[in-house]
């Protein structure tokens, strides 16, 4: 039998033997999921092109609002595979799919609807709506209105820095041009050119115009960034060139 | 403040443990009434009158960072420092160092909240702080450590007391928690990217997350069970084996259970399973700690009908049990699949959190303060007052919310004879309305109970002076 009494007067063997037991759990459960191939899917084209990429520099100073915001607070971002989930929302979230998210968004709670696949489901018109007053477009939502959003020009002064930190935590934007071509291999031509670093402000006036997000062409607005991004949400991977399934074997 | 006896010439250093008492009554009403305000935006959404302060996204973390940091923090504190101080006979290591504790935890809780509403959050729930604030919680944290540590090495009793077993466990596992948790690259003094990204981010918040429920909310509440509920019944702890063995287990367990928060999602399956099994193993532990507690009422129960302090700590170790209990059950995958997103998760949260976490505080509080002050409680009725509100309130809260939670998981899965989803999304908000109702009265209730705990409290520390203690202050009827 072990004396316990032995561990109560001595400091020294009771903080060592406190520190083995709390660190057990997280060494077995997390460590192998850095190692471990399958946890983050391969999704690629026929062609070899990788179908998830970074952000563009509007779409991450909208998920910058987004978290600003608490969005994340009641809107998950991460459909399970249940027949339900994929009537109402799509095909269930791969690990591939927000693998470039720093912080995950994947939510804990649905006081309003998932939004891992509203990319393209609605209008930009309808988001900007549903923005300002939740309750014009959906009566019964007890969204709070966000219309200062449509009214706030864009800092997007720090958008190179946001990028090259990300970059540090491993985001593939480009600085130079072997990470440029490199990022053309793995995501084809169109992609790489917003991931480049030195034209992210370019870039990102170039979209806020092109696209339109906001109704309003002329200034870019935070309301611009919030729609990109919520406008890109699980469209990346084109679930039609794959079997259905295709990625239970990650599971 | 009043207090009879000077803070140097004193055997122990009362004065911190004053201070911490007093801002956890505080930190407790601001963060209780943040909760109403949050919960009555849920019910009607006009009241953000379209502030971005004060919109539910960016008010939630000021409500979770008072009442588990500012309010929980606080009374975590001082019962430790009072509690190592008396077991080990000695005095804190040091007055300074623990001043240093006290103002930089208070400096933490305003510029948390401050962050917040600014918007500049991590937006990882329970650790919103950026990197800044970060910083300093460690520098408290390490500084805390050193004084709880150098406080036990000084003991003259040889023999470490089961509750500090429970607050030294507590003060390493934050530690670990708060360090791999809040891994970011800055970016500006108020913006950085965490170091981790997608899935793997997803296991080490919710690794952060599930413990810091385990060991902030959980095993160092225990450790402040382990003291006073012996003291205010006069009672001995029912088994001293049992408290090994549940200790061990609860903090080597704990740890696996993290993730039971990201069933179903795009983790592994294997690890979904091992994070159930544990959960579900956690049950006896958690239980071990409810039975130690509660049976060493053996042979004092009759006080429970005349010690509304006991009521406290009694009842909120039956709430532990419960909540211990539903814990594990919404832990099973299968179980999970309904209640993942709904408002079951948050009556559980507030199950433990009002039912034990508040309940088991304000019974220490009250057993403190006619201590600290060297004087009896102002009302012996107004303990007894807002015993019954707080559980009314917290029956009230989680009924509401086991309502609405379950309702909303069947109402999301729920099909029509033609095999089509039944109800929209909104069709489901639109049901939650009178549980959100219903919710925040409930969290009303418990708050007015907290604002009677302010006066009491307030009442007895301005008349510390003139009323002498007289003995035992509060126990007898």
């Amino acid at each position: 039998m072990i004396d316990h009494g032995k561990i109560e007067k001595n400091l020294g063997l009771m903080l060592v033997m406190v520190l083995l037991a709390i660190s057990m759990g997280g060494l077995v459960e997390i460590v192998p999921m850095f190692f471990i191939k399958g946890t983050i899917e391969d999704v690629k084209t026929p062609e070899g092109v990788k179908m998830v990429h970074p952000y563009t520099a509007l779409e991450q100073r909208g998920r910058d609002i987004y978290i600003r915001e608490g969005c994340y607070l009641c809107h998950s971002q991460m459909i399970r595979p249940f027949r339900d989930e994929a009537m109402r929302y799509g095909h269930y979230s791969l690990a591939a799919e927000s693998q470039y998210d720093h912080p995950f968004q994947w939510g804990s709670k649905r006081t309003g609807p998932d939004l891992a696949r509203v990319g393209k489901k609605y209008s930009n018109e309808w988001q900007v709506q549903h923005l300002i007053a939740p309750r014009s477009m959906v009566p019964e939502s007890v969204m709070p209105n966000y219309p200062w959003l449509l009214n706030t020009p864009l800092d997007y002064s720090d958008v190179g820095d946001r990028m090259a930190a990300l970059r540090i935590t491993g985001v593939p934007y480009s600085n130079s041009k072997e990470e440029y071509d490199r990022n053309v291999k793995d995501f084809g031509a169109d992609v790489a050119k917003q991931l480049h670093i030195p034209d992210a402000q370019k870039n990102l006036i170039e979209q806020a115009k092109t696209g339109n997000y906001d109704g309003n062409p002329a200034d870019v607005t935070e309301m611009d960034a919030l729609v990109a991004y919520l406008q890109v949400l699980g469209t990346m991977v084109d679930f039609s060139k794959f079997d259905n399934d295709s990625f239970v074997k990650y599971r | 403040m009043a207090s009879v006896a000077i803070g140097s010439s004193e055997q122990y250093n009362y004065d911190i443990v004053r201070k911490f008492t007093i801002m956890a009554l505080i930190w407790g009403a601001v963060g209780m009434l943040v909760g109403v305000l949050i919960a009555s935006e849920l019910a009607w959404p006009f009241i953000n009158f379209d502030i971005p302060y004060i919109t539910f996204g960016r008010i939630r973390p000021v409500h979770t960072g008072a009442v588990i940091f500012g309010f929980g923090g606080s009374i975590l504190f001082a019962t430790s420092y009072y509690v190592v101080q008396r077991t080990c006979q000695t005095r804190l290591l040091s007055d300074a160092l623990a001043s240093i504790t006290f103002w930089g935890w208070q400096v933490i809780i305003v510029l948390a909240a401050l962050g917040d509403v600014l918007g500049y959050s991590q937006g990882r729930e329970y650790a919103e702080m950026e990197w800044p604030i970060d910083l300093l919680i460690a520098v408290v944290w390490v500084t805390y450590a050193i004084i709880f540590i150098g406080t036990l090495m000084k003991r003259k009793e040889p023999h470490i007391y089961v509750a500090n077993w429970f607050y030294l466990a507590f003060i390493l596992a934050v530690a670990l928690l708060h360090i791999f948790n809040n891994l970011a690259i800055p970016v500006s003094l108020t913006k950085s990217y965490p170091l981790f990204s997608g899935a793997q981010d997803a296991m080490v918040q919710w690794w952060y997350g599930h413990n810091a429920v385990g060991f902030f909310l959980t095993a160092a509440f225990l450790g402040m069970m382990y003291y006073f509920v012996p003291k205010q019944a006069g009672r001995p702890i029912y088994s001293y084996r049992l408290s090994i063995v549940h200790f061990w287990a609860l903090i080597f367990m704990y740890m696996w259970a993290g993730t039971h928060h990201l069933h179903w999602t795009a983790i592994p399956d294997w690890s979904s399973t091992l994070a159930a099994t544990f959960s579900i193993m956690l049950l006896m532990p958690s239980w071990g700690g409810m039975i130690n507690g509660i049976m060493t009422m053996s042979g004092a129960w009759d006080k429970l009908r005349t010690d509304p302090i006991l009521r406290f700590l009694i009842v909120s170790l039956s709430f532990y049990g419960m909540s211990t209990f539903e814990g594990p059950m919404m832990s099973l995958k299968d179980v999970n699949a309904l209640s993942h997103y709904t408002d079951w998760t948050i009556g559980h949260v507030h199950s433990g959190a009002l039912g034990f976490v508040a309940m088991i505080s304000f019974g220490t509080i009250y057993h403190m303060l006619p201590r600290l002050w060297d004087t009896k409680m102002f009302s012996t009725k107004l303990i007894n007052a807002h015993f019954w509100l707080a559980t009314i309130g917290t029956l009230m809260y989680i009924t509401a919310m086991w309502i609405s939670g379950i309702m909303q998981g069947l109402m999301w899965r729920a099909y029509d004879d033609f095999g089509n989803l039944q109800y929209s999304f909104a069709e489901s908000v639109a049901a939650m309305h009178p549980y959100y109702v219903m919710r925040m009265l409930g969290g009303a209730v418990f708050l007015v109970g907290m604002l009677l705990m302010l006066y009491n409290c307030f009442m007895t520390i301005s008349q510390a002076k003139k009323v002498p203690a007289g003995g035992l202050a509060v126990g007898a009827a």
